[in-house]
């Protein structure tokens, strides 16, 4: 399958450009840092069909933000995919980690999480157990029905996205969503001149906006790039599994599993079923546990 | 069509008296206050949405779990208001309630004052006020918010069409037979009489306009409030998630607009000297239609709070409680008690239905009305599915600021200045109506029917 030489090129830009058009980031990654330094070299590529071309250097168009859509294309979600994610309560010990790694990485104040790390019991005579809490990515989001402006959206990979740059601030997603999972912007947030620089995408919520929703994304830029979001890496016991419905595997950094076997084997389950939202993060139940549940003081105010 | 005289050629002496007795006045003394107060709340209101507009909605008590707090709890409370006038205006119009006529004018002024300032609070309960147009722009035909959009100014529309258009005779009559009044003045009423010239062409085409806003609006009335319950009852949260909630708030609705136009026609009774068009009759016949509304208003409570409280569903539950016996409970009981109980209890005796006491319930009606849509908004949210955790100690209760008071007081004087400014222009009671309903332009010149009107229906 042989095209002209400019279509190529065009179509190499384009995919440069948009970002999005690339089935798996990962295709497109060799357009690296020594980019800048060496003008006009050649530089080899593959392409989304696979093939290994060669390219002039001075085609690429510099990207310096992260990898990600922008708005429009943001909309879309990735090709081929359907995210999923599996909480292992068995492993969590509050270390809170993912917290963390999620608020540096998405430049939040410490007060805004998009990953809560929740005290739960079911009923008094069973043992309480500590809960990573995302947004849950459902497949009926209720945020999404309700959204006057269409800000909130659910994409073809299963991500629900807010596109900060449209929202009105009417807060009836956040009144909608049975799990708490949306924060607000009551507030000019606070953020570095760098992070006010960031190009805007859907995708990453950066730049932050006063007055809009935002919420757990399930890091587009990290899985553009074929990686696992912040909160699955930082994550010390290996609690949290991400990984593709479409390849049946999940993997929390360490081991890949497959989904299928590992619901079926720990009885995987998604919270409040009898809503009817169906959820994109599973649980697996906090038995045989790693660490025994111990209250600590978490003052996080 | 019984042959009537042109409202501009006529000479009767008691339709001059009318007349008198009801062209719009200038303010006096009291009014002149009244109108300073209301102005200088409305200015804290306003100074403190800019500081709002500046720093954001931290301004207010509202964060991320009590995401919703007096402004929309008052927007319920505004659309509740709006609905009177389709009440008086259509309702009590189709079904032929004679005795309704001096009460139309002053429910329509009602009904636009309150409409206008729940599309005012709506915006400023938006994070992105300047965003606005995004809903015209981007709009989602799924979302109640857009269906709200649409049967509000809808209703809005019709409103101040029936407002307007069953003023028109008015007008003319202050364009031709009201001397002494400034320039601008008369120019308004030339401008907006539409060259009304009372011929029995106009009067056919203003009778049929008339009559099919007054059916219009029904359907649309019903549809603000019901579409306003379900931005609560679409969600999945405890308190709201209700079939119930639709006529709930319809209810209500007509409930605390009944009493807004008590206390509307009290005020005008005693400080316009109106005791002639806002007879003991007129109290005595709304006293029993607010009583009929508050049972029926009742009887949707019972069915709202009683059957989760005897199922006691997990989550419903602890909302209940907090209602019965938590934190809200004082303002719950106080609510119910006196806001709907005392009032039934009151005006089911002759003597509670005389203005004066009237007037004490409808004060309490209304008051009880905004507490009430403040239980429905807040106490939910505070109760979420996922236990409320990790955040400041200060997020996890909601106490409005004094700046969220302010903009919402600034919002309730705003309404009131408007119905102010309204009597001030134009007429509180339909002239020309009133003078045909007392037979003042009949051909035969019989007139004072009155007493014969306000007896003769007793359909309440």
């Amino acid at each position: 399958m042989q095209k002209p030489e400019n279509d190529r090129r065009d179509f190499i830009k384009l995919s440069v450009l948009a970002t999005a058009g690339a089935a798996c980031g990962s295709t497109l990654c060799s357009c690296g840092d020594q980019a800048s330094d060496n003008i006009s070299k050649k530089i080899k590529l593959l392409s989304q069909d696979g093939e290994l071309i060669e390219v002039d250097n001075d085609i690429l168009l510099e990207y310096s933000g992260p990898m990600c859509a922008p708005p429009k294309e943001a909309r879309k979600g990735i090709l081929g995919r359907k995210f999923v994610m599996v909480i292992d309560l068995a492993r969590c010990g509050n270390a809170r980690k993912c917290v963390s790694a999620c608020q540096k990485m998405h430049h939040l104040p410490t007060e805004k999480e998009w990953i809560k790390v929740l005290k739960m019991q079911d009923n008094e005579m069973s043992s309480p157990y500590w809960q990573p809490t995302t947004c849950f990515h459902c497949d009926h989001p209720p945020c999404v029905k309700v959204c006057p402006v269409d800000a909130t959206f659910k994409r073809t990979d299963g991500i629900v996205l807010i596109d900060t740059d449209r929202c009105i601030g009417c807060r009836f997603c956040m009144v909608a969503c049975p799990y708490s999972a949306r924060v607000f912007d009551w507030s000019e947030p606070e953020i570095s001149p760098e992070v006010a620089a960031l190009p805007y995408s859907p995708e990453t919520g950066v730049p932050p906006k006063k007055g809009t929703v935002s919420k757990c994304d399930f890091c587009p830029d990290k899985l553009r790039k074929g990686e696992i979001p912040y909160c699955a890496t930082a994550c010390p016991n290996g609690v949290i599994y991400f990984g593709d419905e479409n390849e049946d595997t999940v993997s929390n950094g360490e081991e890949t599993l497959r989904l299928s076997q590992l619901l079926e084997d720990r009885a995987g389950y998604r919270l409040m079923e009898d809503f009817g939202t169906k959820p994109r993060v599973y649980y697996l139940p906090p038995v045989n546990r790693a660490f025994p549940f111990e209250e600590e003081e978490t003052s996080a105010s | 069509m019984k042959g009537q005289k042109n409202i501009l050629s006529s000479t009767n002496q008691a339709f001059e008296a009318l007349q008198n007795d009801l062209l719009p006045r200038s303010f006096g003394g009291l009014g002149k206050l009244w109108v300073g107060v209301l102005l200088l709340i409305s200015a804290t209101g306003l100074f403190f949405y800019i500081r709002q507009l500046q720093d954001g909605l931290v301004v207010t008590a509202m964060r991320d779990y009590t995401t919703w707090g007096i402004y929309i709890s008052n927007f319920v409370f505004f659309v509740a208001i709006s609905l009177v006038g389709s009440l008086i205006s259509a309702i009590l119009k189709l079904s032929n309630v004679k005795w309704r006529t001096p009460l139309t004018r002053i429910s329509e002024m009602i009904a636009v004052a309150a409409i206008v300032f729940a599309a005012i609070i709506i915006v400023i309960d938006m994070g992105r006020p300047d965003r606005f147009l995004n809903v015209i722009f981007y709009a989602r035909i799924q979302s109640p918010i857009t269906w709200d959009v649409i049967v509000i100014s809808t209703y809005l529309l019709i409103s101040v069409m029936l407002l307007y258009l069953t003023m028109l005779p008015d007008l003319a009559l202050m364009r031709d037979k009201w001397v002494g009044i400034p320039k601008w003045q008369h120019k308004l009423y030339d401008i907006l009489s539409l060259n009304w010239q009372d011929t029995t062409e106009q009067k056919r085409i203003l009778a049929k306009s008339v009559k099919i806003l007054a059916i219009v609006i029904i359907p649309v009335a019903f549809g603000i409030h019901t579409v306003t319950s379900w931005l609560f009852a679409t969600t999945l949260r405890p308190g709201w998630d209700s079939t119930n909630f639709g006529p709930y708030f319809v209810s209500g609705a007509f409930m605390v607009g009944s009493g807004a136009v008590i206390a509307a026609m009290y005020v005008f009774r005693i400080h316009y000297g109106l005791g002639k068009y806002f007879t003991d009759k007129h109290f005595d016949k709304m006293g029993k239609l607010l009583v009929l509304l508050s049972l029926v208003y009742l009887y949707f409570n019972i069915n709202e709070y009683f059957v989760p409280a005897y199922k006691m569903k997990g989550f419903e539950s602890e909302h209940i409680m907090e209602l019965f016996t938590g934190a809200y409970a004082p303002m719950f009981w106080s609510i119910q008690i006196l806001g709907m109980m005392v009032p039934i209890v009151v005006l089911m005796f002759k003597k509670g239905r005389k203005p004066f006491p009237m007037f004490l319930v409808s004060l309490l009606v209304i008051v009880g009305a905004w507490f009430k849509r403040f239980l429905i908004v807040v106490p939910t949210l505070a109760h979420p599915f996922i236990p409320i955790d990790q955040i400041p100690e200060s997020w996890k209760h909601y106490s409005p600021t004094i700046a969220e008071w302010c903009i919402t007081a600034g919002t309730l004087a705003g309404a009131l200045l408007i119905v102010t400014f309204l009597v001030r222009l134009f007429p509180v009671v339909p002239i020309v109506e009133t003078a045909e309903d007392y037979g003042y332009l009949d051909e035969d010149g019989s007139h004072s029917q009155q007493d014969k009107i306000i007896e003769g229906h007793d359909n309440t």
